[in-house]
């Protein structure tokens, strides 16, 4: 039961606009474990964001399902809760109302006491305990961040969704963002989907870094199993050979296997490109002999 | 060293506890009020020297005062009929501009929210719209006076439909640029069509739409004004209609200044209302 907790199933994704079709994704299989953390990475544009909306439920897949906990998602909900990738947190509600909107609409069975006191507790996990009555407005990138993430575990997904949680943010605040989310992760065990481009905090955070294939009609290329002690302490693993290897596992994914359909079709438009110049350097000889 | 740089931060607001309030007031007198009176007081002047000499066919300042003492010093008093004071004349277009305005931020904002969340609407409605907020307000009274039959109506159906069009179609453009990661977090807490509309939808658009009912309170006191000249009875657009007849240019004048500072009033009172509601968010 504890396996096949969430589930994708021969997801295919094409957007129709203007009467021509583009394959986005074309079948993505996938199954997660439960407390299980794992990482999506890809070139931009590849699909990611849209495989993250469809298990979401914001998107409708063209072809497939995705099953979580034995029930078809076909809308979005509660039980799958969204980081954005800009935050997204409402400007005119302080960091406590921003939380109380999705506490007070996921948590209608509790008290009022005990709903303010879940409110409270989200956002001192998050250390966040200090700016209740703040506005999104008056606090940094970081900590709207860290409020959006309070948001969506005060709702006690099944599946927690990060969209890029941290690309907004400098290197430094990303640093210790990662090291809360992994600490949050420890302490709640939840399951997690997150997407990235960021090699390091895929292996950093990641029991499994699905890696997919460039678009159009991108695909599973590999998947790797990180299989490192947790707590994780990314000072210890800088130095650690098993840590560099996953690295360059996905490093070679990113910028050799996938690198090459992107130069293939570089140096197809280089030929185009040479063509064209003979071309034309033919018709200004034609033109100079007349 | 230290302590006794200490000893004295902590002394000094003690003493001096009213010293930064007083600094303060001053800057706040020769940075926003010292302005606007020199200025105030130089067109003064100038008025008074271009008016005063024999051939001059306005009046200057020092008779406008004289003339209209008696109107400034009774803004209340009642002999009947028309013949009130000024307080009542500017009520009595007050009146009819509220309820004008009342009905066109109902109907505006309402349709401003059809129009922004259903394309089909915009599709038929816009065009309707972008052709009669062009016609001058003026333009709507005899059609409403043959509708209604009576003037008080008419001049606030008057009202109503020129203030009408900035409310929709701000309204309409706020609920058309409310991010998409805003309907996101609604769709993903599962909120329903009258929680959206009050969590997320109006405060969302909240700063375009006031800025669409600034615009419309200031043009129904443009309306009104003219509005009255024609139908006539109380108000103080029918004041300056009257006082025009009678030839007594200081009346004019004297009621000009007036429906100025009434006018700018209802700006910066929807203005601050809009503030307050909006808590100073207006996009971030």
């Amino acid at each position: 039961m504890s396996n096949r907790y969430l589930s994708i199933e021969n997801v295919d994704m094409t957007f129709y606009a203007k009467g021509t079709q583009s394959q986005v994704l074309k079948g993505i299989d996938l199954t997660v474990d439960r407390g299980e953390y794992i990482s999506i990475i890809g070139h931009s544009g590849c699909g990611k964001s849209t495989l993250l909306n469809i298990v979401a439920g914001l998107t409708e897949s063209t072809s497939g399902a995705v099953i979580l906990d034995g029930k078809e998602v076909n809308s979005p909900g509660p039980d799958r809760s969204v980081v954005f990738q800009n935050h997204s947190l409402l400007p005119w509600l302080t960091v406590y109302e921003n939380v109380a909107l999705a506490v007070n609409k996921t948590c209608r069975t509790k008290s009022k006491a005990e709903r303010h006191a879940w409110i409270v507790k989200n956002l001192e996990m998050v250390g966040m305990g200090h700016a209740l009555d703040k506005r999104p407005a008056e606090i940094s990138g970081g900590m709207k961040q860290r409020v959006g993430i309070a948001r969506a575990l005060a709702m006690e997904p099944k599946v927690l969704l990060l969209d890029e949680p941290f690309g907004a943010l400098d290197a430094l605040t990303r640093a210790h963002l990662q090291e809360e989310v992994m600490r949050i992760q420890d302490e709640l065990g939840n399951t997690v989907i997150m997407i990235t481009h960021d090699v390091d905090e895929a292996v950093l955070l990641s029991d499994r870094i699905v890696m997919l294939t460039n678009g159009p009609s991108a695909r599973i290329g590999e998947i790797l199993d990180i299989d490192l002690p947790r707590p994780r302490d990314r000072i210890a693993l800088a130095d650690d050979p098993r840590y560099n290897h996953y690295r360059q596992e996905v490093l070679r994914f990113l910028y050799e296997k996938q690198r090459k359909v992107e130069s293939l079709a570089q140096r197809r438009g280089a030929v185009g490109e040479k063509e064209k110049d003979e071309k034309e350097k033919a018709k200004e000889k034609r033109m100079a002999k007349a | 060293m230290s302590s006794v740089q200490r000893s004295n931060t902590l002394a000094k607001p003690a003493a001096l506890a009213w010293a930064p309030d007083f600094i303060a007031l001053q800057q706040v007198v020769v940075q926003r009020v010292l302005p606007p009176v020199v200025i105030l007081a130089l067109l003064g002047i100038l008025w008074e020297l271009l008016c005063s000499s024999p051939g001059a066919v306005l009046p200057p300042p020092s008779q406008v005062l004289r003339d209209t003492w008696e109107l400034i010093a009774n803004p209340f008093y009642d002999h009947g009929g028309n013949d009130v004071g000024m307080a009542w004349q500017i009520l009595a277009s007050l009146e009819r501009v509220a309820y004008g305005y009342s009905l066109a931020v109902v109907a505006g904002i309402a349709l401003g929210v059809l129009v922004g969340q259903s394309t089909w609407a915009m599709r038929g409605l816009d065009p309707v719209f972008q052709v009669l907020r062009t016609v001058p307000p003026l333009a709507w009274l005899p059609i409403s006076l043959a509708g209604f039959q009576d003037s008080t109506p008419s001049a606030i159906f008057v009202i109503f439909i020129t203030a009408i069009w900035p409310i929709i179609i701000n309204t309409s453009v706020g609920i058309r640029n409310i991010p998409e990661d805003y309907r996101n977090v609604a769709r993903v807490l599962r909120l329903n069509g009258m929680e959206y509309f009050t969590r997320i939808m109006l405060p969302a658009a909240a700063p375009y739409i006031f800025s669409g009912l600034r615009i419309g309170v200031g043009l129904s006191w443009l309306a009104i004004v003219a509005a009255e000249m024609l139908i006539g009875g109380v108000g103080i657009g029918f004041f300056i209609w009257d006082a025009w007849n009678a030839s007594m240019i200081s009346d004019i004048i004297l009621a000009l200044v007036y429906v100025g500072i009434v006018g700018f009033v209802l700006d910066r009172l929807v203005a601050f209302i809009g503030n307050r509601v909006t808590r100073g968010t207006a996009q971030g």
